[in-house]
């Protein structure tokens, strides 16, 4: 169990992380959503007790990290910048880790031979690619056989095979009675993983909610376009419903929101419009975290002014 | 349906005690962290890294070899030198001065060990294993001087031994019982010892390498030269209190015009180098990781 209450965190004039609170439970997988920038690092490095905050506190089962007594056996972690001596080869890297809980050496073969780095675990660490040093670093996380994983893009750099592997290995974890906090700023790849989601952006938080309560939420808040030679007599039924329409883009076209497609097929029959075109507006999981962190994006690419807003029509 | 049952006491009994845990099948013993055991993790952390073999390598044949060439050469020009150059030569200072080479190895390792996990990240996995801090930075040091002091003291020896076997041809050898002889041999490796440690807080401070060697070869190095600049007599006045005047003193018996008794000298160093180690576990606490 992870709580985080009211943290803020500054780094000089810039406020990374601001007055952020949540829990992650045991049991499941809580995904941590936002753009890069949004302060998902920090967060995770002020749990760790790694860096202090300016305001508030994290709480590990109750306590600070700080004052763990079995911190390996309580909290297992991977940094999205790799912690691990480029020097060192992955077996001693763990073995050094292992003694100073004083694990004994089999259990880093054994969590060598679970990531899958047996073939290389006596080389330097310098010279692993993006994906071995992720399993590495994963190999690290699970070493004390801990309650809780905190991973911080752990699909990075894995090929297929891999982000399917540690999937089912999150979710195993999880169903065992672990918490699994993992970050990512892709919410495809995290919406298969997690059951709820974290989501900040700028530091703040943004949505704390189930994948399915966001999806729902997103299909509610689309719109639904219909085509119509009856366009002003079918408005003027909607305008009843306290739902808001606008014109479509052209003649006789609507945007409507607030009301599904079935209710305006059966509203349009009852009233004898005849309708061209029904169409309920597919919301892409894409779209529901662009439109939650939108105005909250760190680094915009260079494109044309486009007002967030605008994405979903654009989507669509 | 029981599972989903399961999870859903848990977590209502997860929100309501905030320590209760789910309950699961440890693979593992709950353990706990030591400062033995974090002086075994520093061992491996030390002897598994290239950089930490070769500074050793080099500093221990620095340390016992080049006092031996240094008495060959002489030996070989020994027809050569006026009776006062032969009269001026000590066979106990000469076996003593191997650190005016091997200190930059350890210098450069001392520095290593701390800047080297700054520089890749691996701090924080240290940290996270030992989320206390300090206990890691002792374990570091402990390790560290224990290793230096050790290798550094044999290398004294075996430069003793062969710096008297060149120099027996002239007769101008001396003996351990000599007066002086052992304080020399044992000075020089805790100069180099307390050296290494000084670089240590000195990289723990600064957490970088380049900024870690520079500080050192500045304060050991530079700063001698720089004080030279004042006027006479104050800059001697200076130089005897520097971290290396002080500190060297002990690895020699001539006494070079020092005020600063040998052991007196070593404790200033020591001195300078708790200074800095202390600056270093203040920032260690206090700063991010």
């Amino acid at each position: 169990m992870i709580e985080v209450e009211h943290i803020t965190k500054r780094y000089g004039d810039k406020v990374a992380v601001d007055d952020l609170s949540f829990v992650a439970r045991p049991g499941a997988v809580t995904g941590f959503l936002g753009p890069n920038g949004a302060g998902k690092s920090t967060t995770m490095r002020v749990i760790l007790g790694l860096d202090a905050p300016d305001a508030g506190h994290a709480l590990i089962n109750g306590v600070r990290y700080g004052t763990l007594t079995a911190p390996l056996s309580t909290v297992g972690a991977l940094l999205e910048a790799r912690a691990i001596h480029t020097g060192r080869s992955a077996y001693n890297h763990l073995l050094a880790l292992a003694q100073t809980y004083g694990l004994r050496r089999s259990r880093v073969d054994e969590v060598v031979d679970l990531v899958g780095l047996h073939e290389v675990a006596r080389r330097r660490a310098g010279g692993f690619s993006l994906g071995m040093g992720q399993r590495l670093g994963l190999a690290a996380a699970l070493l004390g056989d801990p309650d809780i994983l905190i991973l911080d893009e752990p699909a990075n750099g894995l090929d297929p095979e891999g982000i399917v592997w540690i999937r089912n290995l999150l979710r195993g974890l999880a169903a065992e009675g672990r918490t699994v906090f993992l970050s990512s700023h892709l919410i495809s790849e995290i919406a298969l993983t997690a059951e709820h989601l974290i989501v900040i952006g700028r530091g703040r938080l943004l949505a704390d909610t189930s994948v399915r309560e966001l999806v729902d939420q997103a299909s509610i808040d689309s719109a639904v376009f219909v085509r119509t030679p009856d366009a002003t007599r079918l408005r003027e039924l909607l305008a009843a419903h306290s739902v808001s329409v606008a014109a479509g883009s052209g003649p006789g076209r609507l945007a409507v929101h607030g009301l599904g497609s079935e209710q305006i097929g059966e509203l349009a029959a009852a009233h004898g419009i005849v309708l061209h075109e029904l169409t309920q507006q597919q919301v892409s999981l894409e779209d529901v975290f662009m439109r939650l962190t939108g105005e909250s994006v760190e680094f915009h690419a260079n494109a044309p002014a486009s007002a967030p807003a605008d994405h979903l029509e654009l989507a669509a | 349906m029981s599972t989903a049952t399961t999870a859903a006491s848990t977590a209502t009994t997860a929100a309501i005690t905030a320590d209760a845990l789910p309950a699961r099948n440890r693979a593992l013993p709950l353990g706990r962290v030591t400062q033995l055991r974090l002086v075994r993790s520093e061992w491996t952390k030390l002897w598994s890294l290239r950089s930490t073999r070769w500074s050793l390598l080099v500093a221990f044949v620095a340390q016992a070899g080049l006092p031996v060439l240094f008495a060959a050469v002489k030996m070989s020009r020994w027809g050569q030198m006026s009776p006062a150059d032969r009269a001026s030569l000590n066979s106990i200072d000469i076996a003593g001065a191997g650190w005016r080479l091997s200190q930059l190895a350890i210098g450069v390792l001392g520095v290593l060990v701390i800047s080297g996990e700054y520089s890749t990240g691996m701090i924080r996995s240290s940290l996270m294993a030992a989320p206390k801090r300090l206990p890691v930075l002792w374990a570091k040091l402990g390790v560290f001087a224990a290793v230096t002091f050790v290798t550094m003291l044999i290398a004294t020896f075996i430069s003793f031994f062969g710096v008297q076997a060149v120099v027996s041809q002239h007769h101008i050898q001396h003996t351990l019982s000599d007066a002086g002889a052992l304080r020399v041999v044992f000075g020089a490796a805790l100069f180099l010892t307390v050296l290494g440690t000084l670089c240590t807080g000195l990289g723990t401070l600064l957490r970088n390498t380049a900024g870690g060697i520079a500080a050192f070869v500045f304060l050991i190095l530079v700063l001698p030269g720089l004080v030279e600049i004042l006027p006479t007599p104050l800059n001697d006045q200076v130089n005897e209190y520097l971290p290396s005047t002080a500190g060297t003193g002990i690895a020699s018996v001539t006494n070079h015009g020092l005020h600063l008794a040998p052991w007196a000298g070593l404790g200033l160093f020591a001195g300078y180098a708790a200074l800095a180690i202390a600056a270093a576990a203040v920032g260690m606490l206090r700063r991010d990781a």
